[in-house]
Order: C-alpha cells, then structure tokens, then sequence
C-alpha cells in the first residue's frame, strides 16, 4: 500500500527490501534446510548443525547405487510425461471446443469438470484400489497415469480456455473464409498461437502429476510402479542405510530439482496460468 | 458420448424445422457441434470413465461386509458399515481433526497470503524474485516439504527441536498438529496469494488514489474498496483452499501417520482401507468424506452465488 502516491524513497525502498528478504527466507528455508541434511555425511547427519560442517556426496552415491530410487525416479519421470502428454492434448481439444464453439452439453462438461477439481481424492482410493485389481493395472503405469489425467483435466482446460480467449480469433475466420474447415483452422492457424498456453498448462499439470502421493502410495504395492514420494515413505534404515534421513533428504533435493528449475525459467508462465485460470474459471 | 447422442435427433429436428435460410446456416452450426463433441469426448469419457463409475461402486461396496483379509465372507449388509463409522470415536476425532486443519490453516493462510499478494502486487523492488520464490513452496513436492519438517523436529537431527526442549513434538497429539498446520500453511499460502493478486490486480488505482486524497488511512482503504472489489476472488481462493485442505493427507503421512489420534478423514480412510484391507469400511468412509466435501461445496456456492468458479464460465462465449 505504501507506493500509492508516495514518491519512491530510498527508505521505502529499503523497507521492501527486508519485507522481500522475509519472504525469500519463508520460502526457502524449508528447502535449504534439506538440501543441507543431503549433504552431511551419516556421522554428522544428526548433530543438529545446520550448515553441514563438512560437504558430502554419500548420500547421493548411495541413493543412486540402489534400484529402488532409480526405478522410482525412472517411474516418476515416466508416469509424469505420459500423462502430462495425454492430459494436455484431451484438455486442448476441449479446451478449444468450450472457448470458440457453441454445443450443447458444453456447460455440463464444465460442471463436471469443476466437481472434479473440488472431489475428494480418497473419495477414489476405495474404488479404485478394487477396479484396479480387477482390470489387472493396480501396481503398474496405466494404473496411476489414469486417475492422474483425470484429475489433471480440469486444471488443463480452465487454464487452457482462459488462454484460448485471448488468442485473435479474427484469424481463425480469415482462414475459414480463405476456405479451411473448423479443423483446418484449428490445426493450421490456432495451434501455432496457443503453444503458449498449451506449454504453461503442460508446467501445470506436471507439477500436479509430479507431486501426487495419496494415489501414488494407494495404487501401488512394489518398486514395479511406486513413484519418488511413495518410495520416500519406505527408505527404512535397512542394511544400505544406518539413517534413512540422508537418504530421504538426498533423494527429495534430487526431485525438486526440476520443481526449481520450473520456477527459475518459467515464473512469469506459471503465474499467468495459476491466476487466469483461478480468477476466469 | 452417450448424452452427445441421446441429445441430437431433438436439436437437429429444431433446426431443419426452420426456414430454408437457416437450415443453410444450421448446416455450418451442426459441423460446428460434431467438432465441438468430437474435441471434448476424449476429455469426457476419461473424465467419467475414471469418477463417475467408481463413485457408484463404492457406494456399493459401502453396502457390503467385505474385508480382503476374509474374502469369503463378503456379504450384503445393508447400512451396517455405515452404523460401524458413525459410531465410531475415531471417526469423529478423525472428521475433528480434520476440521480444525481446515479452519486453522485456511484462515492463517488467508491473512498471510493476503499480506504476501500485497507484496508481490505493490513491491517498489524486487517484485519478480518474490514471486519467483513464493512459487517455491507452491511448486515443490508436498512429501519433500513434510520431511523438512520432520527432520527439523526431530530432536537431535533438526534445529527446530531446540525450540521444544529437545522434545519429541511430533510424538504428542496438539503439538503434532500445530507442526502440521504449520507446514501446510507454509506450502499453500503462495497459492492463496497468487489468486488474492489476481483480484488486487482488479482494484483501480485511481479509486485508491482518490481516497487516499480524501484522508483515507491505507487501513480504511484496504477495508472499504480494496476487499469489496477483491471479494469474489477471495471467495474463490477460499472456496478452493478449503476443499483442499480438507482432503490433507500427504503432510499428515509424513509428520505423523495418523497417530496419537492426529488423523484426518483422508488418513483414516487410507488405513482402514490400505492399511487394514477392509474394503467396506473404507468404502463407506470414501462416501461420506464426498458427501462432506459436497456439503461445503454446496453451502459456499448456495451463501456467495455468483462468485462460485465455474457458474460465470458456463455462460461466457
């Protein structure tokens, strides 16, 4: 509130500063502090410091020498980019249909797609767990892609159709009187403008897909298929590891990686798309 | 697709009942309403293929005594699981608990992410690396940011145990469920924020400046233009971050797996039905944190209306 009217001072400028430290520090410290529990090494891991005394890679060597991590960070990537794929061209496609055309049954698939952002997750678990193993997917990739898609529609399609409307639909009707069909102007003329959005709600859903453990944890049983964030939970101090703390923290700094570098090259696209798809949609 | 069907021959009878002109024009609106199906079919069907059918199952499975330990003693037992939850003290510590969550952390986020939207929308400095790092918590893995938290209470690894004593926090039931709060606030205020900046960003500047000139306090014009202008958005934000906390699992999970009576209707369900195996009740469970969650869904958009997501987006374009 400060800057209304006011002239920008260099004490007012000072003032943000430290309110803009606060908020760095509130961020990142959590952050910080794991990726400092990496890098101890198994004697120093529980003395509290908390800048590691001395900087080691054992945690990572140890991590990666074992097939559970791998296979979990493997399956995470694998289950994330698949269904991210698929969520994104389901969305785009509808996304399109509800921005630039008019049917009917178009605000039932908004309706349905609002309850589906606001469902209760665990409402799913029950069901699913059983239908799972009936269809003979639980424990495997398609088992956990679904229900992911699923849940990552409704966030594509508001973020995508709030996209969609600011794309110069004046073009669209150029090319179809220039003699394209509705498909036609999509593909050749909508497609190449949207990228944009399209990329932003790909960010989106990815982190969403990335970040899930309920279903992760439920819909999975072996290494076969259990992604990172389930695979955390069962680092137990077994023979490989006195403390699985170290494990823990290193392979959780390895999985937010991608999470930062998101942030640090795409913040301006995730907030255009958190915000225009909350406020719109 | 099957509504999609069931929905044309009464359309396409309308239309050629027309004049001849229109059922020219009618011809480009029904190619229009194929590609409009045929686009969002895949959306669709996943959809309801994935939510509709489970949600019927389960509230047949909630019907029947059915427990994978014994599987031949399944059996049709009515209401009977549902009588077995309902009566139970754990239930409704668990719909308790959950509550609190939701009330706490739902409210200090709001305060919070208010201030927070205010910085990032009014910074003089430094706007993009506060948003930049504010995302950080949005973005980062919910059971990373739980461990965090963990290990910096438990005593002798972390540093925030100093703060207790060198008390074992996690372990007590009221402590345990302040570092829950705690590390659920932390992760979702950014969020909140962000879609209370999408609302500030509504706020005419020259409305503020104006009654700035007319000895407004920044106190009185907070309260008076910016929030009433701000509200449907802070309608929405809450809307959203209530149901979602509602559902907190994955940071319970972490901190404390539900014990010490720290479990939320999530967790409770999760091991009744993973944990336990017993289909029937965690069934029963899953139906009635649904019907939970739909109750509050249903009160905030019957007492805000309009400002309920979705319900502007139906009728735009």
């Amino acid at each position: 509130m400060a800057g209304i009217g006011g002239a920008e001072t260099t004490q007012k400028k000072v003032g943000w500063s430290l309110l803009n430290l606060v908020v760095v520090i509130y961020a990142l410290f959590p952050v910080l502090w794991i990726l400092s529990l990496s890098l101890k090494s198994s004697k120093t891991l529980a003395d509290g410091n908390l800048i590691p005394r001395e900087i080691s890679f054992e945690n990572y060597r140890n991590i990666f020498a074992t097939t559970e991590f791998v296979r979990a960070l493997a399956n995470s990537i694998g289950i994330a980019i698949i269904a991210t794929a698929i969520a994104v061209v389901f969305g785009t496609m509808a996304a399109y249909a509800i921005a630039r055309l008019d049917f009917p049954g178009k605000n039932l698939l908004v309706g349905v797609s609002l309850l589906i952002a606001m469902f209760p997750q665990v409402s799913l678990v029950s069901p699913l767990f059983e239908i799972e193993r009936g269809l003979g997917i639980f424990d495997t990739w398609p088992g956990l892609i679904l229900p992911y898609i699923t849940f990552a529609l409704p966030l594509a399609i508001y973020t995508l159709s709030a996209f969609f409307r600011e794309i110069p639909w004046e073009l669209e009707k150029a090319a179809k009187m220039d003699g394209a069909t509705p498909g036609q102007a999509f593909r050749k003329v909508i497609a190449p403008l949207a990228a944009p959005g399209v990329f932003t709600t790909a960010i989106l859903v990815f982190i969403f897909c990335w970040n899930d453990f309920l279903f992760a944890i439920s819909l999975t049983s072996t290494e076969q298929s259990r992604t990172v964030p389930a695979a955390l939970s069962f680092f137990t101090g077994s023979s490989q590891f006195e403390d699985p703390a170290g494990s823990i923290s290193a392979a959780a700094v390895v999985i937010t990686i991608p999470i930062i570098l998101f942030v640090l090259f795409f913040q301006r696209r995730i907030v255009a798309g958190l915000t225009s798809g909350a406020v719109k949609g | 697709m099957s509504h999609a069907v069931t929905e044309t021959p009464g359309v396409t009878t309308e239309t050629t009942a027309d004049t001849k002109k229109k059922a020219v024009l009618s011809e480009g609106k029904r190619a229009e309403r194929k590609l409009g199906w045929l686009l969002c079919a895949p959306a669709a069907i996943t959809m309801i293929a994935v939510t509709g059918w489970p949600i019927v199952y389960s509230i047949w499975l909630s019907l029947q005594r059915y427990d994978l330990k014994f599987p031949d003693r399944v059996e049709f037992v009515g209401l009977d699981n549902y009588i077995t939850v309902l009566s139970s003290p754990y239930w409704w510590n668990a719909v308790w608990v959950t509550v609190v969550l939701t009330v706490i952390s739902v409210a200090i986020e709001l305060v919070l992410g208010m201030g927070l939207a205010l910085i990032m929308h009014r910074a003089l400095v430094g706007r993009g690396i506060v948003r930049t790092t504010s995302l950080i918590p949005y973005g980062i893995v919910t059971v990373v940011a739980a461990f965090s938290w963990r290990f910096a209470w438990t005593p002798g690894t972390g540093y925030l145990s100093e703060l207790a004593g060198g008390e074992p926090v996690l372990t007590e039931k009221l402590p345990a469920l302040m570092v829950v709060t705690l590390a659920e606030v932390w992760k979702t205020t950014p969020f909140m924020a962000l879609l209370l900046m999408a609302g500030l960003a509504l706020v005419p500047d020259d409305l503020l400046k104006a009654a700035a000139m007319d000895g407004a306090s920044a106190w009185q014009r907070f309260i008076k233009i910016t929030v009433p202008i701000m509200k449907p958005a802070i309608l929405v934000a809450l809307l959203f971050r209530t149901l979602d906390a509602f559902r907190i699992f994955d940071n319970l999970f972490v901190l404390t797996a539900g014990s010490q009576g720290t479990s939320s209707v999530s967790m409770l369900t999760y091991n009744n039905l993973i944990k336990g195996l017993n289909l029937g009740i965690g069934s029963t469970m899953s139906v009635l944190i649904f019907l939970m969650v739909a109750l509050i869904a249903f009160i905030f958009i019957k007492l805000f209306g309009t400002a309920a997501p979705g319900s502007d987006t139906g009728g735009r374009r």
